[in-house]
């Protein structure tokens, strides 16, 4: 590989092929974008209400011990589809209700138990935040993740 | 040491093993969480000591690069930094705003996108502190001699300033979101920052093996194309399941399947130039830290990472232990190691020692990279075991967190040997240099 190849040829190859491939990741990044805003999320129902649940996410740093869609910290259980979990798909005033007890509950301080702090949150963040996990529920994560429970 | 702003390099050096150390009795802290969770849990809970953890990394390798930019650079072009004046005032600006940040998270003062936390005030200061180094080695560059090292290592550290800008947008939609936060972070240690490593790389091997330059600067190239060829597209194995389309696992999978290459011909070239070498250089450790830099983040960055990239295998294994222990093990084999090689190379350069002080450091070397692996050992059993009991057979994530106990206690002890090697090695690099070992190389 080396031998047949003069430092301007590697060179002149690293410089065009750099823009080539850049080039393709940003115009598919484009269609990716459309994609999410025409097909993967439900823009017209993402809510003033949602916005503001993503901004208590993340003002209280959860992203450090849970992990959304994946990513994150590994600390704490995946949250993408929390809402579902709690029952908020098929009951949302029990979902809401579900999830604030369960935060105000937290710490448990129960020995040897991993602890959740306590954020007490308002009641509107507690709905803001409720709004969002239901948002984010909705999103196509091509079967993402795994639910064995269901076969 | 030929130029006098070399020097501009030693605060920089200073300051980067110092949040270094700050950064792995984070990781400590956050390892004892793992084993004790009651730890702490009221007065510094987890997810403000692992923001310490990762951003204390961040910060401390950038102080690392710019040091090394600083110390490479006049040697490289023949001349001196255009203004060591800007190079003192971006300094301060940055150390100073790392700390003030650091001690804001201690009091809940942080945005909350994964490592992006830092507060719109210190987002702003980087990008003027960038700006200003920058502007500061791109005029070096223009005055004086344009090496390929030097061409490489400046266009990683614009591609680094550039794309730290998507930082700034954080739209209300996640899957957006998600997408452009990805053209920080992966296009960071997936892209630019292998020009910046390739170029640190190119720089050392010139100096301690005496090989030609030509044939030093078309294996960069080589390098670096094979980086960005397949790291670009490769960004689409961050695309799989965050509201992105389907197409991007085929793609994903493909590119990012070839991101282990630049990291085999990284250690095929510094074994053969090593092996050519006409030089026998004094300065042993910082060629141990080289060729460890090339072997370990082949097998950190490229098996790791290549264990999991498979849209079908990441299916599983996404957002478990797994990711942890490539994590761990890329960041320490790739961007740790280069750091602590230039580190290595250039100390006994800026403080006026010849004999250098270097079986110490290379006990650091060994104590350090060992306890890195086990790290990582543990971590991919922990990952392999939550894996396959979480998301095949279905059961819950804390029963399954008691299921892998065992190995939190492992990673706790490798922590604790990876902190006693840091150490060292911190003592090594600022301790008098013994005349007796300057004889025993």
């Amino acid at each position: 590989m080396s031998e047949g190849m003069t430092k301007t040829a590697a060179r002149n190859i690293f410089f065009g092929g750099t823009i080539f491939f850049f080039v393709i990741f940003v115009s598919l990044t484009v269609q990716s974008h459309f994609y999410i805003l025409n097909e993967s999320t439900d823009v017209a129902t993402l809510t003033e209400s949602v916005e503001r649940g993503k901004r208590v996410w993340e003002k209280n740093s959860c992203i450090n011990c849970h992990t959304i869609f994946g990513e994150g910290a590994y600390f704490a259980p995946e949250l993408g589809k929390v809402w579902i979990k709690f029952g908020g798909d098929e009951d949302a005033e029990g979902g809401r209700e579900a999830l604030k007890a369960w935060m105000e509950a937290m710490p448990t301080g129960i020995e040897g138990r991993r602890q959740m702090p306590q954020f007490n949150l308002t009641d509107q963040e507690h709905e803001d935040l409720a709004a969002f996990f239901e948002w984010i529920s909705r999103i196509d994560t091509q079967n993402w993740p795994p639910t064995p429970d269901d076969e | 040491m030929k130029y006098q702003t070399q020097r501009l390099a030693y605060p920089y050096f200073i300051a980067a093993m110092g949040l270094f150390v700050a950064q792995v009795l984070g990781g400590l802290i956050a390892g004892t969480i793992y084993v004790f969770p009651n730890f702490l849990s009221e007065i510094l809970p987890f997810n403000i000591i692992r923001m310490i953890h990762t951003n204390a990394l961040i910060v401390w390798l950038l102080m690392g690069f710019f040091g090394a930019a600083y110390f490479l650079l006049p040697e490289e072009t023949e001349t001196e930094i255009h203004s060591p004046k800007i190079a003192w005032i971006q300094f301060w600006m940055f150390l100073l705003g790392a700390v003030a940040t650091v001690v804001g998270y201690l009091f809940g003062i942080h945005e909350g996108r994964e490592f992006l936390e830092q507060p719109l005030w210190f987002k702003i200061d980087i990008v003027i502190i960038a700006l200003l180094f920058m502007y500061n080695i791109s005029m070096t560059l223009y005055k004086g001699k344009r090496t390929a090292v030097a061409i490489i290592l400046v266009m990683g550290l614009w591609g680094l300033t550039v794309f730290f800008l998507f930082a700034f947008y954080n739209p209300a939609n996640l899957a957006l979101d998600k997408m452009y936060w990805w053209y920080v972070v992966h296009l960071w240690v997936e892209g630019v920052w292998e020009l910046i490593l390739a170029a640190i790389l190119g720089f050392l091997l010139i100096k301690l093996t005496g090989v030609d330059r030509e044939v030093i600067e078309k294996w960069l190239y080589v390098i670096v194309g094979l980086a960005l060829f397949s790291g670009l597209l490769g960004t689409g194995h961050h695309y799989y399941w965050i509201g992105t389309p389907g197409y991007w696992q085929w793609l994903g999978s493909i590119f990012s399947a070839l991101e282990v290459f630049p990291f085999l011909a990284m250690v095929i070239f510094s074994f053969y130039v090593v092996k050519k070498s006409s030089r026998n250089h004094p300065n042993k450790a910082a060629l141990l830290w080289v060729l460890g830099c090339t072997v370990l983040s082949f097998f950190g960055a490229g098996v790791w990472g290549f264990m999991h990239t498979l849209a079908p295998i990441n299916y599983y294994s996404h957002g478990t232990q797994v990711t942890a222990s490539h994590a761990h093990l890329a960041f320490y084999g790739a961007y740790v190691m280069i750091n602590l090689a230039i580190i290595t190379y250039a100390m006994p350069h800026l403080r006026g020692q010849q004999p250098y002080n270097q079986n110490l450091n290379m006990w650091a070397f060994w104590i350090t990279s060992a306890g890195m692996c086990f790290m990582t050992f543990t971590l991919t059993a922990a990952g392999i075991l939550q894996t396959h009991l979480q998301r095949v057979l279905g059961m819950d994530f804390m029963e399954v967190q008691e299921q892998i106990a065992l190995f939190y206690w492992m990673r706790l002890g490798s922590g604790l040997v990876v902190v006693l090697g840091v150490l060292l090695f911190v003592y090594a690099i600022f301790s008098k240099a013994r005349e007796e070992q300057a004889t025993a190389g």
